[in-house]
């Protein structure tokens, strides 16, 4: 076969090496941020969350007043507000990623059983999506968490099944369309067994599709798990997270602002960047997703 | 058209099944009702008794079949706190949770969609990314947040408007702003991806180049055809008009079904969760079969099948 000459594909993006926006810097920068906290937080942690300062109880942040003992302020037990800053965020992105997690495999997996095996599992799938889509996240949420009792891995579990019918819609749509496509036939001739062609092959060409979904369900999830920590119905002391702080801090909304404040602020740059980062994958990776 | 209106009722039927099936394994299964609401400590008649009279003591699958029966004949059970009929004591919290979501609904409609229209129309100018990032940032506050947010501007600080509890319109201000603004940043994101989509569609191009004016290609082609996917956003957002406002109504202690679904959740209250659960539930469902319907009107593609 003689050589074709080199012709760059036109329909692909031609890669032209946009520098990133400034936004995405910024957002990524905050993303890195917020990791190394949560890596390091035993490290970097000044107090324990539960130790308590009773001469320094509700002493103002830095700049209202403050001093360098408590950077962000101390609350009504004297508890150190940056330190439980620093277990929050630990806390809420360890919820945020394995919910995530536990999302895109369960949907993923259901989307491409319903792909695989059409028929009956193929409507059972179909028809979990309607009940899932048929409740607001929350009322479930809520129903089935008071009613299990609250543990922490019930509750990651539980906003694991956040958003898993979109994964499952979108592997399921994708798997079919990919079935029909020359490459996994021809490997399906090759006598690849059924899980090989789905995991090998379809897989990885709607990875980027599915990682998309992941990057705009992750600030979605960090809302909900804040929303039913603030409620008292999420994580539990003595552990705390962004939204169980804001939900505290809220008793101290006129005297003392800066505890609720400081995670409030913290949730929103957080969904924030993550959004901002979400989007610009969304348009580099997959138009179709508009 | 029949089959495809049939088809959607079954689908609705089966779904509301489901949410029922659903309710009665989660909140039934799940713990004694009886130790949890008389306390660890309570007399083992008293127990008994309990059980007996709230039908505890049968059969799981029996306890199904009663319950699938009660709730056709519509009966969902009494409040275990007070003894009072879970059903009205849930539909007494409609009108004060309506009071919000309603005119937040209107907001939302109000703010989002030209919003999300006007940023399509003037794609990457300064315009579109101003609605944008109001928009992500609308869409990333939580409604606690912003709501204690107001809370701390508007009644701490300025004092101008009641931190919470339900009386005069005034106190009904910020939890409206608060449901009405993050709606609108969804719908408006929603309806520029719609339109922007519609936009790239060869038939405008067409319209264009036969000179159509622009202003009646965007009226007579491009709306119509972007109203398709956002009639289903707008659908899913009537749909959660009662339990939408569940955080919002704890921020500002506004007496709606939010607030009683909380505070049921906390108690333990079996019925009054089962009750708000299928009432969401039914109101979901029938709004997302009017949504189908509605697609059957306004896509004529549907109607030939």
């Amino acid at each position: 076969m003689p050589e074709a000459p080199l012709i760059p594909v036109t329909t692909a993006p031609a890669a032209p090496r946009r520098r990133l926006p400034v936004l995405v810097i910024l957002a990524l920068g905050w993303i890195g941020l917020m990791l190394a906290v949560a890596a390091l937080a035993d490290l970097i942690m000044p107090f324990g969350i539960t130790q308590l300062d009773l001469r320094n109880r509700l002493s103002p942040p830095i700049g209202f007043g403050g001093d360098w003992l408590h950077p962000l302020g101390t609350d009504e037990l004297g508890r150190d507000v940056l330190s439980r800053l620093i277990a929050s965020i630990r806390m809420s992105l360890f919820v945020a990623f394995g919910a995530t997690i536990i999302g895109a495999v369960l949907g993923t997996t259901l989307g491409f059983l319903a792909a695989q095996f059409r028929g009956l599992v193929e409507q059972v799938v179909l028809a979990l999506v309607d009940f899932s889509a048929s409740l607001p996240f929350l009322i479930l949420a809520l129903s089935v968490l008071a009613f299990l009792g609250n543990s922490m891995w019930l509750f990651i579990g539980l906003l694991g099944l956040h958003a898993w019918e979109r994964y499952a819609r979108i592997a399921r749509g994708l798997a079919i369309a990919a079935a029909g496509q020359g490459y996994a036939a021809a490997v399906r001739q090759l006598g690849a067994s059924a899980w090989r062609v789905q995991l090998r092959h379809v897989l990885p060409n709607i990875a980027s599709t599915l990682i998309v979904s992941m990057t705009l369900a992750f600030p979605e999830i960090i809302l909900l798990e804040s929303g039913l920590s603030f409620l008292g119905l999420g994580v539990q002391p003595p552990a705390t997270s962004l939204g169980s702080m804001v939900g505290y801090g809220r008793e101290y909304l006129t005297t003392a602002p800066w505890v609720l404040l400081a995670p409030a602020c913290t949730i929103i740059l957080t969904t924030f960047a993550v959004s901002i980062l979400g989007d610009w994958l969304r348009d580099r990776l997959d138009p179709t997703l508009r | 058209m029949l089959r495809f209106i049939l088809s959607r009722f079954a689908r609705a039927a089966l779904t509301i099944g489901m949410v029922v099936t659903f309710a009665f394994v989660v909140l039934r299964l799940s713990g004694d009702p009886a130790q949890i609401i008389l306390g660890a400590d309570a007399e083992p008649e008293a127990v008994d008794a309990f059980r007996a009279s709230w039908g505890l003591d049968q059969p799981v699958w029996l306890q199904y079949f009663h319950y699938f029966g009660a709730i056709l004949s519509g009966d969902l059970g009494r409040s275990m706190r007070d003894g009072r009929d879970a059903m009205t004591l849930v539909l007494e919290r409609i009108p004060a949770t309506l009071l919000l979501t309603l005119p937040a609904l209107a907001i939302k409609l109000a703010l989002g969609i030209p919003a999300g229209m006007l940023a399509a129309l003037h794609r990457n100018s300064f315009l579109d990314r101003a609605v944008m990032a109001l928009a992500v940032a609308g869409f990333t506050v939580p409604s606690f947040v912003l709501g204690l947010l107001l809370v701390l501007v508007f009644a701490v600080q300025l004092g101008w408007l009641p931190s919470g509890g339900q009386g005069t319109w005034q106190h009904a201000v910020l939890p409206v702003i608060t449901l009405g603004v993050g709606g609108a940043a969804v719908l408006a994101r929603f309806t520029r991806s719609a339109m922007l989509e519609v936009l790239g569609q060869p038939y405008i191009r067409t319209a264009s180049a036969k000179g159509v004016p622009w202003g009646a290609v965007v009226r007579g082609h491009a709306l119509p055809n972007a109203a398709i996917p956002t009639v289903t956003i707008i659908g899913f957002m009537v749909g959660s008009l009662i339990a939408g406002a569940v955080v919002v109504e704890s921020v500002f202690s506004w007496p709606g079904v939010g607030r009683l679904l909380v505070v049921a959740v906390a108690n333990r209250d079996l019925a009054v969760v089962q009750c708000v659960l299928l009432l969401v539930a039914a109101t979901m469902v029938t709004s997302n079969l009017v949504v189908d319907l509605l697609y059957g009107v306004l896509d004529p593609r549907l109607r030939s099948r």
